[in-house]
């Protein structure tokens, strides 16, 4: 595994190549992606978008190697994608903090992983002052509320400075001002860091605020149906005419039955 | 004008503020004490039991002790706020040092040599005290050394079963069988297979300690949520570290359970363990003393081994409060 300071300062472009996907329940095999081809750029951020059970999810499981494709391939800069590594992390919607760690424990939990997290203290202090975290680095996950304990799982990812992050509705179970200034706070960590992002959400609006192209897949088996490029400058405003007009066309590709009132 | 009527009445009602500083409960149970100790001295023992006086001292101090307590308790702070705490409890003791010794020695109720006095019980402690610091040493030393090896064993076995399929398809058909067996039912087997009794005592303790530790360890383990394993995989952890920095912090708790059951079946099983040959040993002295018909010295040795066993839970609590600590959301 590479260590820390060789990896790249900014981001590493992803390939997807017809990847195709499915579980076996109960021995009927239930198709969850097919033949989906997708390019990132070094720094991109890319959401993807789709109801509640689509397979993206899956997707990004994939991408994060922690279960393999049946069918496709995956290359993550130069490299085929076969088992996790800690240059394309994961962050689940439950930030699933280790509870018998303190907060400082569990950001450390991957500089321990191969042994260096002892003499790299001040990048732990660090990566919480990134998350404004630091007057928590002594308490237990139980201790800390939805958004902190989500912040908590950033810091977690980025302190192993991975060049590709990998969101899977990482705001899902916050509250909606929370969500407001933790959707915030990702874009200018985005912006400092310059990893490439992949973001699965089912906010339309999330998504139009925060990444630079947005995907639209159809229900199970996932397909892409559309590529929306959004290209704003940040920082963006939900009520910016071009926005709404993405969402209109976003939300009726989803299929969503919308009074013409409202959309 | 009304003021002039209720005030007076209130300045009444809180003109005990001076007596509230008393503790009543404390009062009460120095009542009791000083009974017991009234009824121990005034009344004559039906026969001689030796060391009625001591009881009597005994009791006599502990109301004092109460007395001045329930003075000063107030100003005590976290220890006076713990004894407190135990008024109701001294309570019923102070009642039941004197129903003990009214139906025992004072009336012969409860007759001799089935039921002993307090005195009784104080007799054995200061005219056979040497002997049972021996036995209690012993003891500890057999209940150390199996234990410990006991629980060692089954932690890992218990890791074993909760991570690995294999391992756990032959060893958890064995584990369920061996499990419901009495440890003493071993007895047997294992004096064929240790070459001393006491090794063969050990072995009895250990296994009664180390099963129900290895059962919780692997329902434990087998638990622990999916996505902590994902987390750390994701961050580039290896099989041991999945294991020792997640599986096994995160089986913790259950582990804990499994270490204070094993605790309680170590001591049930001691007694017989020290029946193998053993020259020493609380279970020893009972099983000698059970066969002279000294129910005295038998109620005595099981009042030690009741306060060791006690006093070894208590240690275990601490034990787990500190290594769990911070998480008292998650237990």
């Amino acid at each position: 595994m590479a260590d820390g300071s060789a990896f790249p300062p900014q981001g590493i472009s992803l390939r997807i190549e017809n990847l195709s996907h499915s579980y076996r329940i109960e021995g009927r095999a239930l198709p969850v992606l097919e033949n989906i081809s997708l390019d990132l750029k070094p720094g991109e951020f890319v959401s993807l978008l789709g109801t509640s059970g689509c397979g993206k999810s899956t997707l990004l499981r994939l991408i994060a190697g922690l279960e393999p494709p049946l069918e496709g391939r995956i290359v993550a800069g130069e490299t085929d994608v076969t088992a996790p590594d800690r240059s394309r992390i994961l962050v689940f919607q439950d930030p699933t903090l280790f509870p018998w760690r303190t907060v400082r424990g569990n950001v450390a939990l991957g500089l321990e992983t191969d042994g260096s997290a002892a003499h790299r203290g001040d990048e732990i202090d660090a990566a919480l002052r990134l998350v404004r975290l630091d007057a928590f680095a002594e308490a237990f996950p139980h201790q800390l509320s939805g958004g902190m304990a989500q912040r908590v799982a950033l810091a977690r990812a980025l302190i192993n400075h991975p060049p590709l992050l990998l969101l899977d509705e990482p705001l899902g179970k916050l509250d909606a001002l929370t969500r407001l200034s933790m959707q915030s706070e990702l874009l200018q960590l985005w912006r400092k860091v310059g990893f490439s992002a992949v973001l699965v959400t089912h906010d339309v609006e999330e998504a139009l605020l925060l990444s630079d192209r947005v995907i639209v897949l159809s229900d199970r088996p996932a397909r892409i149906v559309a590529e929306l490029p959004v290209t704003l400058p940040h920082p963006r405003h939900r009520d910016d005419p071009h926005l709404v007009a993405l969402r209109a066309k976003v939300l009726a590709l989803l299929g969503a039955d919308i009074p013409e009132a409202i959309a | 004008m009304t003021d002039t009527i209720t005030s007076p009445a209130r300045r009444g009602l809180e003109a005990p503020a001076g007596l509230a500083k008393i503790w009543p409960a404390g009062l009460l149970a120095s009542l009791v004490w000083a009974a017991a100790s009234g009824i121990t001295l005034a009344l004559p023992d039906v026969i001689p039991w030796g060391s009625t006086e001591l009881f009597a001292a005994l009791t006599a101090a502990g109301a004092l002790t109460l007395v001045t307590l329930a003075f000063t308790a107030e100003g005590l702070g976290r220890f006076g706020r713990a004894v407190k705490a135990a008024g109701p409890w001294l309570i019923a003791l102070g009642i039941w040092f004197a129903l003990w010794e009214f139906t025992t020695a004072k009336t012969g109720w409860l007759p001799k040599p089935f039921f002993s006095p307090p005195q009784g019980l104080l007799h054995v402690y200061v005219s056979d005290g040497a002997r049972l610091g021996l036995c209690i040493a012993y003891t500890l030393r057999l209940w150390a050394l199996g234990y410990f090896s006991g629980v060692i064993v089954g932690f890992l076995t218990g890791v074993g079963l909760g991570w690995s399929p294999r391992f756990s398809y032959w060893g958890m058909p064995l584990l369920k069988l061996i499990g419901p067996v009495p440890a003493t039912a071993w007895i047997p087997v294992t004096f064929y297979f240790f070459p001393t009794t006491f090794d063969a005592s050990i072995f009895i303790v250990a296994l009664a300690s180390g099963i129900p530790v290895a059962i919780l360890t692997s329902a434990g383990v087998a638990s622990v949520n999916r996505a902590y394993f994902d987390v750390a995989r994701n961050l580039g952890a290896s099989t041991l570290f999945l294991i020792s920095r997640v599986a096994v912090p995160a089986a913790l708790p259950h582990v804990f359970v499994g270490l204070f059951m094993g605790l309680y079946y170590s001591f049930a099983v001691m007694v017989v363990a020290e029946m193998l040959g053993a020259k020493y040993g609380l279970g020893w002295y009972i099983q000698f003393q059970t066969a002279y018909s000294a129910y005295a010295n038998v109620y005595a040795t099981l009042l030690i081994m009741a306060v060791l066993c006690a006093g070894l839970v208590k240690l275990l609590f601490v034990a787990r409060n500190r290594l769990l600590r911070g998480q008292e959301g998650f237990l």
